[in-house]
């Protein structure tokens, strides 16, 4: 049957009709060469084998999967934090391309950015004329209040040095000379995405408290009793930092969101397309020196600028990611200390609704198996929940962990009975737990979109949590930081338990007894 | 009726000019000279669109382009579904391409097929200090040990390899003897080689030329030839574009030996020198293998237009008239056949469309080819631009737009804002990072690189899909409620 205008189907049906089934299946047998039904399922059951995992494993040289990306799109992550503030990525443009819409299909937001744009002359004398003309035109057509500069790995490998750079571009007249320019070198062959973002927020550290490369005095420290809070490299960051804010004015916190991300990718369709909304004002940027303390959410995200932070006197927490009961309570308490500022009521009845929930609910968690995958603090903070929920975070695999992190995780487990026979993976990838997925299955997996592609293979449903997910929508509004947030995460989990319940007994007549109205 | 204002030719003519002036203002003068080359309005007694391309774009403007691996690996080697694509060098680049493009193909993924995977060398520090070739050699090793199915291996270089000196070439050969002839293809398609991803394009035909055919030897000797072979080149198969038209090809008499490259096989690209036809639909990123073809093997060429019935039509008959009688008949009998169904979904979407006013701005064919597939829908064209378009693609977009259309190549963030804002079309056509920008504005807007997650939009079923979605796009009861009541 052709196409009717009365019901369009489109790729989702049509192609299931007999006429494009024999189409595909003449093709196949006539021109792609192909080996065989046989075959393909000889050798799909086999890499479903231990005897597959373990050369899967034995892998040194490829990576299939991962679940990172390269320190650049963590540049531009914590740049469009700070008011009026361009992201210039010098380099190959293409590179910028790709961040945009990387960021772009996760927020479904506009994700504004610029590249130096450079090609193989500049391979050869290097950037500089593509700094100095790239400055002149961001600066000119969009009026940017600063602009925070950043390298691809071409621009690295060549050796482009930015600082000189910059400077060369100010003195021909690029942008006035006290303009704010940041910089960061982010090659993408070293770490990853949080790797870029940890860079990038040292150096605008470094630019507004050390004299904005040598060009006017350091700020002396002169410690005030606010605290600057770093959320690191986080899909959430939009309802994250809202329901930060809520906590802190709750308890009276005087406070600087470094970086705050919130407002540009959450912008109204009102007939105005907003480049620039919210943000970290410079002027907070650079008082942001005087603070007390400062919390970063995500340790592994933000090692280098916390350092840089200490080294000017202030004290520094590091989080891992935060979710849940003991997680949210160690944030707060860790707040309350520093600023003196006691705990409200409104938060611990949130705290208390949080416990009441997970005793209404965690029957159905407790025993449960769990494979997380995704950034290092996120999988940190998503198994302790876990943990406390009863459940059993029985992979955990961070492609961009490090050893560090590894036996971080591996305390988490050794301090919970839930964690007896639960492993900690990393530097692996999607395809590594693939294998595991087949030889040591587990219930759930949590992670990003990209586990879709396991979920097919190996049956186990995902829960989605984690960057980047482009295929369901504004996940990102909601917080899964708080009691408030870590309430979210809870009901995410619960959904897909009762979801799949109810689809393993909807067949009437067959499994539908426990088809139950009441769960 | 649409929102936009209705102005004759020469009002829009001076309009135009006065809204390029306005937006070049805003550069630095020696870039406003630049960019000046790239903004015109068709004149049609001129008959050309009068604007150069195939430029560098100007640093620091938020060019909407990509790079040569996008070209090559996004393009066109990806999509070869047999094959294991290994994205060679630091991480990113084949993480954000990954999956993205949606060139639907049929296989088990991971075992015969391996298309929505992402394959990394990934490397470290030490590759750029060190030279990254062994580690290639061992990715070769692990390729072959875990995905015995796969027919070939490309190896998609990134910036990087270029820049340090990699011997990709070696590796690659000394890998393909020691595994018994298997394709093993480097391309050479850093991001900083070109302007845009159009090298990328012409890289990796070149690379078909040297590395699929000309090693290929006696591998195609055995295939059984018909009169009406037919290869179908630069289609992408994006949310099955390329089985859409594949099926009327194949129902007015045609046998489609290859698909290039979408649900593509190795394959299908060493028997396409057996073809007695090439068509072909992406003439920028495929013209260059397509004529290398014509002159080594003799196969003539033609370019078609699937999408909306008008062009559709006028193809078909287009490459009937390179065959016999029965191949005109079943183009004419394909042509009857769908008929009743293309006036049933113009009855229905027209009235709903007629008059709207498009601009449109997107890679390789489109910003010429689906203009006539707006006009089917009584919709007009008032703006259209490349990304990484030639002066070939600008002659040819001569024959598709009105007097007075606005043309912008490789349109800038700045520029492209500036330009919906004034003319206020009713939809505007791009990609993805261009979407919500308009949406905010409140102009309906459809992702004409991937449909929008929709299609196909190719052949006679994909015009209804196309119809359909424009107007969920126009008449989405959303866009009246951009302004609060009180402001």
């Amino acid at each position: 049957m052709t196409e009717t205008a009365e019901k369009i189907r489109d790729h989702f049906e049509l192609f299931r009709e007999p006429q494009y089934e024999e189409l595909m299946e003449n093709k196949r047998k006539n021109f792609e060469n192909y080996v065989g039904d046989a075959e393909v399922a000889r050798v799909s059951d086999w890499t479903k084998t231990k005897e597959y995992q373990d050369k899967n494993f034995a892998r040194e040289a490829l990576v299939i999967n991962p679940a990172k990306a390269c320190q650049p799109l963590g540049a531009v992550f914590a740049a469009v934090g700070f008011e009026k503030t361009l992201p210039f990525v010098h380099g190959s443009q293409g590179c910028v391309a790709y961040y945009r819409s990387h960021f772009t299909r996760h927020f479904k937001e506009p994700t504004s950015c610029v590249s130096s744009s450079m090609t193989e002359d500049a391979a050869v004398f290097g950037g500089l004329n593509n700094m100095i003309d790239g400055l002149a035109n961001a600066y000119a057509l969009y009026k940017p209040k600063m602009i925070a500069v950043s390298t691809t790995c071409m621009a690295e490998v060549i050796g482009d040095d930015l600082n000189a750079f910059i400077k060369n571009a100010k003195e021909k007249g690029s942008v006035p000379q006290d303009f704010d320019v940041t910089y960061a070198h982010t090659p993408a062959f070293v770490g990853s995405h949080i790797t870029g973002y940890d860079n990038t927020m040292k150096g605008i550290v470094e630019h507004f408290w050390d004299g904005k490369s040598g060009t006017v005095e350091k700020l002396q420290r002169k410690p005030n009793e606010s605290i600057n809070f770093l959320g690191g490299f986080d899909g959430y960051t939009v309802g994250n930092l809202r329901e930060i804010k809520r906590i802190f004015e709750l308890m009276g916190v005087d406070y600087t969101i470094f970086g705050d991300n919130s407002d540009v990718w959450d912008t109204p369709a009102d007939g105005e397309f907003r480049m620039y909304d919210g943000g970290t004002t410079l002027e907070q940027a650079a008082n942001a020196i005087h603070a007390k303390a400062t919390i970063s959410m995500q340790e592994f995200c933000t090692e280098k600028t916390l350092a840089t932070i200490a080294d000017h006197g202030q004290e520094v927490v590091a989080l891992n990611h935060p979710v849940g009961i003991a997680g949210t309570d160690r944030f707060l308490q860790a707040v309350s200390r520093i600023t003196g500022k006691a705990i409200p009521e409104a938060l611990t009845k949130e705290r208390g609704r949080l416990v009441d929930a997970i005793g209404d609910s965690s029957a159905h968690i407790h025993g449960k198996k769990f494979a997380i995958y995704g950034d290092p603090d996120l999988c940190y903070g998503l198994a302790e929940f876990i943990l406390e929920l009863g459940g059993e975070p029985v992979h955990i695999l961070a492609t961009n962990g490090n050893k560090t992190w590894e036996a971080k995780v591996q305390a988490l487990l050794d301090s919970s009975p839930f964690g007896k026979g639960c492993k900690v993976y990393a530097g692996k990838d999607l395809w590594h737990l693939r294998s595991l997925l087949f030889t040591e299955p587990v219930d759930f997996m949590i992670g990003n979109t990209y586990g879709k592609y396991l979920e097919r293979d190996t049956g186990t449903p995902l829960i989605r949590l984690g960057f980047p997910v482009f295929d369901r929508h504004h996940h990102h509004r909601s917080p899964v930081w708080g009691y408030q947030g870590s309430m979210n995460v809870l009901v995410k989990i619960l959904d897909k338990i009762f979801d799949e319940m109810d689809k393993s007994t909807n067949v009437s007549g067959k499994t539908d007894i426990s088809f139950d109205i009441i769960r | 009726m649409s929102t936009a204002v209705a102005e004759s030719p020469a009002d829009i003519k001076e309009r135009n000019k006065k809204l390029i002036g306005e937006v070049l203002e805003a550069y630095p003068d020696k870039s406003a000279k630049r960019r000046a080359k790239h903004l015109n309005t068709y004149d049609a007694e001129k008959a050309e669109c009068s604007v150069k391309s195939n430029i560098k774009s100007i640093p620091g403007v938020m060019t909407i382009r990509g790079c040569a691996y996008a070209g090559s690996k996004g393009v066109v080697w990806g999509p070869i579904k047999d094959m294991v694509h290994i994205s060679h060098g630091p991480v990113g680049c084949g993480q954000y391409s990954w999956g993205s493009r949606r060139n639907y193909y049929k296989g088990t993924t991971g075992v015969d097929t391996f298309g929505t995977m992402q394959f990394t060398s990934d490397f470290q520090e030490k590759d750029i200090v060190f030279g990254g070739d062994k580690k290639l050699g061992k990715i070769i090793d692990e390729i072959q040990e875990l995905f015995p199915l796969s027919k070939g291996i490309s190896v998609q270089s990134e910036c990087p390899i270029g820049l340090i000196g990699d011997d990709i070439e070696a590796v690659s050969k000394a890998k393909s003897k020691q595994y018994d002839g298997k394709p093993i293809i480097p391309v050479r398609c850093e991001g900083f080689r070109g302007v845009s991803q159009s090298l990328g394009h012409h890289i990796a035909n070149d690379v078909i030329r040297d590395w699929v055919f000309d090693k290929a030897g006696e591998k195609n000797a055995g295939f059984e030839s018909t009169p009406y072979d037919v290869a179908i080149i630069g289609d992408y198969n994006i949310g099955g574009d390329a089985w859409a038209s594949r099926i009327l090809l194949e129902e007015m008499g045609l046998r489609v030996i290859a698909q290039w490259s979408g649900d593509g096989t190795i394959a299908e690209l060493e028997n396409t020198p057996k073809a007695k036809l090439n068509i072909l639909h992406c003439y920028r990123s495929m013209n260059y293998i397509t004529r290398h073809m014509e002159e080594k093997f003799g196969i003539p060429w033609v370019e078609y237009n699937f999408f909306g019935p008008t062009k559709i039509e006028a193809s078909l008959r287009e490459i009937a008239s390179k065959f016999d009688d029965k191949i005109k008949e079943g183009a004419e009998r394909v042509i009857a056949k769908y008929k009743p169904q293309m006036e049933a979904v113009i009855a229905k979407y027209r009235p709903r469309l007629e008059g709207k006013k498009v601009m449109l701005y997107v890679g390789g064919l489109r910003p010429r080819h689906v203009i006539g597939a707006y006009e089917d829908l009584g919709m007009e064209v008032v703006g259209t631009g490349y990304e990484f378009a030639h002066n070939d693609d600008y002659q040819r977009t001569t024959h598709y737009v009105k007097d007075g259309t606005l043309i912008y190549d490789d349109v800038t963030g700045y520029e492209f804002e500036k330009f919906v804002e004034k003319v206020r079309p009713d939809l505007v056509g791009s990609g993805v990072k261009e979407k919500y920008i308009f949406q905010k504005m409140g102009v309906p807007f459809r992702q004409m690189h991937s449909w929008d997650y929709s299609g196909p939009y190719h052949g006679y079923d994909g015009f209804g899909i196309f119809a359909r979605d424009m107007d969920i796009a126009i008449n989405a009861p959303v866009w009246k409620l951009t302004k609060a009541p009180w402001s």
